[in-house]
């Protein structure tokens, strides 16, 4: 009896929770496939087709918006991040956690705030550093901006895969006459390879979610973001095209969502090295 | 807590004196590039800032030699937002905070079993956290639009809204359209967006506890709750810190939200302290001052990580 109703609760509590996490997204995928005269229609169930679903809403996004350009930019964005990112954090966070002694050991929680540092507190001087250097309105001031957020969460990251990781396979490699450089490059990468496969897909994401940076530095449509563009050129003064916005939402997430889910387990993981050994 | 029961190891030069100097230089070359980054992009604008925040740049004249002390932060706090957009960042960050740490413990709790098509759930509680900030936001502002919003219309099924119902004689709540209806929608978009993140470190935490003492709970014959409260709440404190820290930095410091959904409006009655910033500084063109209200948030940040960090080392310590 107590067994019963323990699973009970169980898969109400489930059941509940998914219940709010996918609700607003179950109505982005209605919307996405509406026709506007059942959209607009009050005394509609809004749950329903009440008229044929259709594709003209997607297909509208891709020819008559700049959504593929959006598109373009976020990935463009996305994958020089991705090495600016890695370039920077692997070797650091090596470095910190086998190279530089106790106190780069344990430096993990002061990394950790310079990540916390919100953007909005630093929006205002960087968007005069672009405007110096003629960047803004370009795809570069972003390249340039968004690794701030990155480097220092990914070599929070990697620090704690490097430190959980046993020293002994480097230290023969060391032994059996290889450089320190190669050892790092030969053994310890190879061993982190979770941790970087994590970096990797934050590093990708960021372009796509940050919105404070790309509505500042950027305002020409041609350099717009996923992110900053649609909520901008998609609602047109108090024309909202609802059903391509939906659509324009749905088709970021989606693979987002699926990238992310796959990763719980090593995302679990990677709070269970930081920050608790970290503090 | 995890890996501190395991001694740290020595460092790599006491082990290998032979290659202790090289080890040490390569650390810093491979060291350097990040560290020189950070100081241009993260340290360098932080004093920009600072220096901006007493000057009288604007956009037309972005120079900051016209030193001007405090006065933007008087005439900042001097206007009648701004009381406003601090009272709203606060409110919506501790309410935020509240809810999300309390729905994280039981959506961990969940979690931490192994039960059937685990990854199928996986994927779906992450969705929220998984799209973009100003996505999420565009969907949450359809789905409470004024209009054709589903929620009103399940509430008017339910007979709650409507003439002569609970909920008023208007067929529309019109979330984004009042004070507190429209703080209370951006803090359940709030939370809806972070419980992702909040759940999976609560989880870390969660999964780190020994599975015997609960084993031996269930020995005693301890029932669910008494569990929750005398077994997990307890050892998942320092986690719960962290997951704190994380959520109201996060709340304080965004404007996507507000941003997109109110605007903070209608006046400036759901106006928080970073849009108003954003409003000030880069759509009003006013540099300086939009800069000295965003410096009003650091004092407010940094005592919110110190105070959480100290917290968390005294329970690690006990």
């Amino acid at each position: 009896m107590k067994g019963l109703l323990r699973r009970v609760g169980f898969w109400v509590g489930l059941l509940l929770f998914a219940l709010f996490a996918v609700f607003p997204v179950v109505w982005m995928l209605i919307s996405t496939f509406k026709q506007t005269g059942d959209l607009y229609n009050a005394g509609n169930n809004p749950f329903l087709f009440n008229l044929p679903p259709t594709l003209e809403n997607v297909t509208f996004l891709f020819t008559g918006t700049h959504y593929p350009v959006f598109l373009w930019n976020s990935f463009l964005i996305g994958v020089l991040v991705v090495v600016i990112t890695l370039s920077l954090a692997v070797p650091a966070a090596y470095s910190l956690s086998r190279l530089v002694g106790r106190w780069g050991e344990r430096s993990g929680i002061a990394i950790f705030l310079v990540y916390l540092i919100p953007p909005t507190l630093l929006f205002i001087p960087l968007f005069q550093l672009i405007s110096a250097i003629n960047a803004s309105n370009t795809i570069w001031s972003l390249v340039l901006v968004y690794p701030t957020i990155t480097v220092p969460f990914c070599t929070w990251l990697l620090l704690g895969f490097f430190k959980s990781m046993p020293r002994e396979m480097e230290e023969a490699a060391l032994i059996d006459g290889c450089s320190r450089w190669q050892a790092f490059l030969r053994v310890a990468m190879p061993m982190a390879w979770p941790g970087i496969a994590t970096c990797v897909v934050f590093a990708f994401a960021l372009p796509l979610s940050d919105y404070i940076y790309a509505a500042s530095f950027v305002s020409s449509t041609s350099a717009r973001t996923v992110s900053a563009g649609v909520p901008t050129e998609l609602i047109r003064g108090d024309v909202y095209y609802w059903q391509s916005l939906m659509a324009a939402a749905a088709i970021v997430t989606i693979p987002l969502a699926i990238a992310y889910g796959l990763l719980f387990g090593k995302l679990v993981k990677g709070f269970q090295t930081e920050p608790a050994s970290g503090v | 807590m995890a890996t501190d029961s395991t001694a740290p190891p020595p460092a790599a030069g006491e082990r290998h004196p032979g290659i202790g100097d090289r080890s040490g230089l390569l650390g810093g070359l491979m060291l350097a590039p990040a560290v020189i980054y950070i100081v241009a992009l993260v340290g360098v604008p932080f004093m920009l800032a600072i220096a901006l925040s007493t000057s009288s740049a604007t956009v037309g004249a972005p120079g900051i030699h016209g030193f001007v002390g405090l006065q933007n932060f008087i005439d900042v706090m001097h206007q009648p937002a701004f009381p406003v957009a601090l009272r709203n960042s606060v409110i919506a960050t501790l309410a935020t905070l509240v809810v999300t740490i309390i729905f994280a413990t039981a959506e961990s709790e969940l979690f931490a079993r192994d039960f059937r098509g685990k990854w199928f759930w996986q994927i779906i509680i992450i969705l929220p956290w998984a799209m973009p900030v100003s996505l999420a936001a565009v969907n949450w502002l359809w789905l409470l639009d004024s209009q054709f919003s589903p929620v009103d219309w399940i509430l008017r099924q339910l007979h709650l809204l409507g003439p002569g119902t609970l909920l008023g004689p208007a067929n529309h709540l019109y979330y984004y359209g009042r004070e507190w209806l429209g703080l209370a929608s951006i803090t359940m978009i709030n939370v809806w967006r972070l419980l992702p993140l909040a759940t999976i470190i609560v989880l870390a935490g969660r999964t780190s506890i020994p599975r015997d003492i609960y084993e031996q709970a269930q020995v005693d014959g301890a029932g669910f709750f008494r569990v929750l409260f005398r077994i997990t709440v307890p050892a998942l404190g320092p986690i719960l810190v962290v997951v704190s820290m994380f959520t109201a930095l996060m709340v304080f410091g965004d404007m996507t939200i507000t941003a997109i959904t109110t605007h903070g409006g209608p006046g400036y009655s759901t106006q928080i302290l970073p849009y108003w910033a954003f409003v000030k500084g880069i759509d009003g063109g006013a540099l300086s001052q939009g800069a000295a209200v965003a410096l009003f948030m650091f004092p407010i940040l940094l005592a919110a990580a110190v105070l959480a960090l100290r917290m968390a080392f005294r329970q690690e310590n006990q």
